[in-house]
């Protein structure tokens, strides 16, 4: 669906996207992270025909982006993130002129509004002129004209920012609604967390290049380098930690009132000899777990540096 | 997944719907009215302003007449006070509207609908103008003072209307290419009055000072020539093409052709110069801001060369692997 090819863009001597590649497949949900500055918004307006690239290619639906931008247009519903409305204009005259600017007929447009209109949850609000909406439903009025013309992939860059927490909350389940309906979503966004529960892929950016790519499950399962392991005994919690330093694999133990934390980096196979060795030593283990890595923790492990693909 | 129709026809292309919104969206503020209110009331007051001084003037010498000469000198009047007006006015008009998108965060939103970009560009300017024409006609019962007193057939007035709207499209179409050239309205504005002011100032005084220098050494050869190029100068001048469509003969002495012999003529009308030149100068503003508004239309072009070539060989390629066309 959509096909990245070595892209860079460069604004003068700043390398915005250097030679960045992925693809995403239909019907997926593509998290797009990485710090401010990262090149997100740059690709995204590639994609989105509004910048052209340097170097490299941009496919949406098999059309390049700066060969085809019509037909690349006519598949792709943006939301930049930042964007201003027509005050002047009426929630749903807003949603019936860009219906227009796409083509689509007012008797077709007359029955699809009010569907957009309760999809964003702005049925109440189809009278009122954009200006007095606030921030979270401008946001949401944005969102349903990038859908006015049905688009099979909907580039949505950072569509949360800004929003008060009930806001945010009301636009992650809008995001849901349109992955269950199979779009193709590419979305950027700083709340990590909130993207975890919705996307199937992530693509980590920094520097304009791409450091992960993949499932959210086999990047955490990667970037497991340092797992963290929380022990909890039955007494003598103090000593195990003292012997748990000495122990290979171990890098940090931290010991509190909840329990042992141990940073440790072996496999699979060495955690598992690391408790036949704890209860070798015959301490009562009360519980042996590992902490699961978060998008958050995974983001913060990639982007210190070092590259996990 | 379903693809949205084309749009097309000859209905979409008459009631556009960037056109549409500039329409509805002009005239929900009060500053539209306003600024038509304020024009009309300029051109009246002038017109009263004229009216009265002549009577008084006449007054004190031979009685009170306002006949058909009056009631002409006035039209002159009107008329170019009407085309400074418009000089003040289609610019700013025009000079934000592009601009004034990109400000507000909403041109990259209507670049990516199905809208081409000469759509946005001309509907733009053809709002910009509707309303410049919509502030001109409300001037028409001003003029009606003139039919009273006679002096004037209505077909030059409607000549001057339509010098009105050129003159208009001119302004208008180098507003729009400030517009898109400048990210900054401010700066887009004061670029426009700047190009302004050349064709309606440095014009008229260049003429002047090179009429002032070729007049002196015109007739000192033996055989003076036909006509001098110095009448090119006054043709771009749009108040000497204006004026060159109430008194034809001025032509002839913009470009100091030889009264003497009746059988010389000018080498072109003023207004008529004005239009072809400035034609090609509102065609070639238009061409570059629906070029420059689209970044991704200036490489088209170069790339498209190359992707005839890779076009065929991909279609070539897709022909040679069985249902690989199906997941393109």
């Amino acid at each position: 669906m959509i096909e990245i090819s070595e892209l860079s863009k460069r604004y003068g001597s700043f390398q915005a996207l250097d030679k960045i590649s992925m693809t995403i497949g239909a019907g997926t949900v593509f998290g797009f992270v990485g710090p401010n500055g990262a090149g997100k918004s740059t690709t995204m307006s590639i994609l989105a025909t509004l910048l052209l690239p340097d170097s490299g290619t941009a496919k949406v639906s098999g059309y390049d982006v700066t060969r085809h931008p019509k037909e690349v247009r006519r598949r792709i519903g943006y939301m930049p993130d930042f964007f201003g409305v027509y005050d002047r204009f009426k929630t749903d005259e807003y949603l019936h002129f860009y219906g227009a600017s796409y083509g689509i007929a007012r008797t077709e447009r007359e029955k699809l509004i009010p569907q957009l209109l309760e999809l964003v949850n702005l049925s109440d609000k189809k009278e009122a002129y954009v200006d007095g909406l606030s921030r979270g439903m401008k946001q949401r009025l944005c969102l349903a004209r990038s859908l006015v013309h049905d688009p099979e992939v909907l580039i949505l860059d950072e569509p949360a920012s800004g929003l008060d927490p009930r806001a945010r909350i009301e636009m992650r389940e809008i995001l849901k609604e349109l992955k269950r309906m199979g779009k193709t979503i590419i979305i950027s966004s700083h709340i990590l967390p909130e993207l975890a529960e919705m996307v199937d892929e992530i693509g980590v950016i920094e520097h304009g290049r791409m450091v992960a790519q993949g499932k959210v499950s086999d990047i955490q399962s990667r970037m497991r380098v340092n797992r963290v392991l929380h022990i909890r005994t039955l007494g003598r919690q103090e000593e195990l930690a003292v012997r748990l330093r000495d122990e290979e694999h171990v890098s940090r133990v931290l010991d509190d009132a909840n329990g042992i934390q141990v940073h440790f980096s072996g496999e699979d196979a060495q955690q598992m000899h690391l408790l036949r060795r704890i209860m070798d030593w015959e301490y009562e283990v009360v519980s042996f777990n590992e902490a699961q890595t978060n998008l958050e923790d995974v983001f913060l492990e990639i982007t210190k540096g070092g590259a996990a693909t | 997944m379903s693809t949205p129709k084309r749009p097309g026809g000859l209905g979409s292309l008459w009631i556009n719907p960037v056109l549409d919104k500039e329409f509805r969206l002009r005239m929900r503020t009060p500053r539209s009215f306003i600024a038509l209110l304020a024009y009309v009331f300029v051109l009246g007051g002038l017109a009263i302003g004229f009216i009265y001084v002549t009577m008084g003037f006449q007054n004190s010498q031979a009685g009170m007449r306002f006949d058909p000469t009056t009631s002409r000198l006035l039209f002159y009047v009107l008329s170019i006070a009407q085309l400074v007006l418009i000089a003040f006015m289609t610019p700013a008009l025009t000079a934000g509207v592009i601009s004034g998108e990109r400000e507000k965060q909403t041109l990259n939103i209507l670049l990516t609908t199905q809208q081409s970009s000469s759509a946005i560009v001309l509907s733009k300017l053809a709002s910009s103008l509707a309303f410049m024409v919509l502030i001109v006609l409300a001037t028409l019962p001003i003029y009606s003072v003139v039919f009273l007193y006679g002096g004037i057939s209505p077909s030059q007035l409607i000549l001057v209307f339509l010098f009105y709207l050129f003159t208009m499209l001119l302004l208008g179409a180098i507003g729009i290419l400030c517009s898109t050239l400048f990210k900054r309205t401010i700066m887009a504005v004061i670029m426009a009055y700047g190009m302004t002011l050349f064709i309606f100032v440095v014009t008229g005084v260049a003429y002047l000072l090179l009429f002032a220098v070729v007049q002196q050494t015109y007739y000192s050869g033996t055989v003076p020539p036909k006509y001098s190029w110095v009448g090119f100068i006054l043709g771009l001048n749009p108040a000497g093409a204006l004026i060159s469509i109430f008194e034809p003969g001025i032509s002839k002495q913009a470009f100091l052709v030889n009264s003497g012999n009746l059988q010389d003529d000018a080498p072109i009308a003023l207004w008529l110069e004005f239009l072809l030149v400035y034609a090609v100068v509102t065609a070639g503003a238009l061409w570059i801001a629906i070029r420059r508004i689209r970044p991704v239309r200036r490489r088209k072009a170069e790339d498209e060369e190359t992707v005839q070539g890779e076009e065929e060989s991909a279609v070539a390629e897709m022909k040679s692997v069985p249902g690989k066309s199906d997941r393109s």
